[in-house]
């Protein structure tokens, strides 16, 4: 297979060079590749804006089940705060 | 001006949002109790080390995320290599050997999340919820440092033993089944 045509067929390293572009840093060549791959492929073209959306996503969700309430019980917090005092006492 | 430390208010300020913070991240109540209780004892250890550079909550969840890290260590060693390997395995589905495109039928398609003003349903989140509880647990603990704490790629290598090659591997196998499993479920 050509040069070219691995780069066009592989989709799998094209996938993989945008998860790295979205984290870090690709060389000059793979980003080249990137680019030309994505020219031809419909597949990684939905692949790429899901990749971001997803991210994007990940992190609301991590964000809204931070604010939910999510509240230790009462009598677990109390015991807590006994057993750092009993330890600060020790000293 | 330098931040103070005040341990007997520590539970009251702070207990809640570690616990938040914690069972995010393990996704299991006693344990994420467990860990906020180890917490607070570490910190009172280390009060005399505290230099007041950052806030009580900062200081207290930097602590936290140590601990975190341990479990992750943990969960990822011993019998959640067959988790792995389970994970790896679905992946065959994806790609072609020979030349890596795409098998057809599990290609890419839009399913509705590519606008970036889409509103996100409650069911959705649910269905994100149960694919990221579906990736193995060295891979979601890679995906969640790198995307939801920001931790830089070497200290993420360096934590969980993994090399910086592998980690990229990770990275993008956690994306690939993440993706695969919301498509599959939404649909």
């Amino acid at each position: 297979m050509s040069y070219l045509k691995r780069i066009i067929y592989n989709c799998k390293q094209a996938t993989f060079l945008i998860e790295k572009r979205s984290l870090g840093k690709i060389t000059f060549r793979e980003a080249f590749e990137l680019r030309v791959h994505l020219v031809g492929c419909s597949f990684c073209r939905i692949y790429k804006k899901q990749s971001r959306v997803i991210n994007e996503m990940v992190q609301e969700l991590f964000r809204s089940s931070m604010q939910a309430d999510r509240k230790l019980d009462d009598n677990f917090k109390k015991e807590l705060q006994v057993r750092i005092e009993e330890e600060l006492n020790k000293n | 001006m330098d931040h103070q430390l005040n341990p007997h208010h520590w539970v009251a300020a702070h207990a809640d949002y570690l616990f938040g913070f914690a069972i995010t991240r393990i996704n299991d109540e006693e344990l994420a109790k467990d860990l906020v209780q180890e917490t607070f004892l570490a910190a009172l250890e280390k009060v005399a080390k505290f230099e007041g550079k950052s806030s009580e909550r900062t200081w207290l969840t930097a602590i936290l995320k140590n601990k975190i890290i341990d479990v992750y260590r943990k969960k990822s060693s011993g019998l959640q290599n067959k988790m792995v390997k389970e994970a790896e395995d679905e992946q065959s589905d994806f790609f072609n050997a020979d030349d890596g495109h795409w098998i057809n039928n599990n290609g890419p398609k839009e399913f509705g999340i590519e606008d970036k003003d889409r509103l996100v349903s409650r069911e959705f989140e649910l269905i994100m919820q149960k694919c990221l509880q579906k990736l193995p647990a060295l891979w979601m603990s890679v995906f969640t440092m790198k995307h939801i704490d920001e931790e830089a790629t070497e200290v993420i290598c360096t934590e969980l033993k993994v090399t910086s090659a592998n980690f990229w591997v990770i990275i993008h196998r956690a994306k690939l089944n993440l993706r695969a499993c919301l498509q599959r479920s939404w649909i």
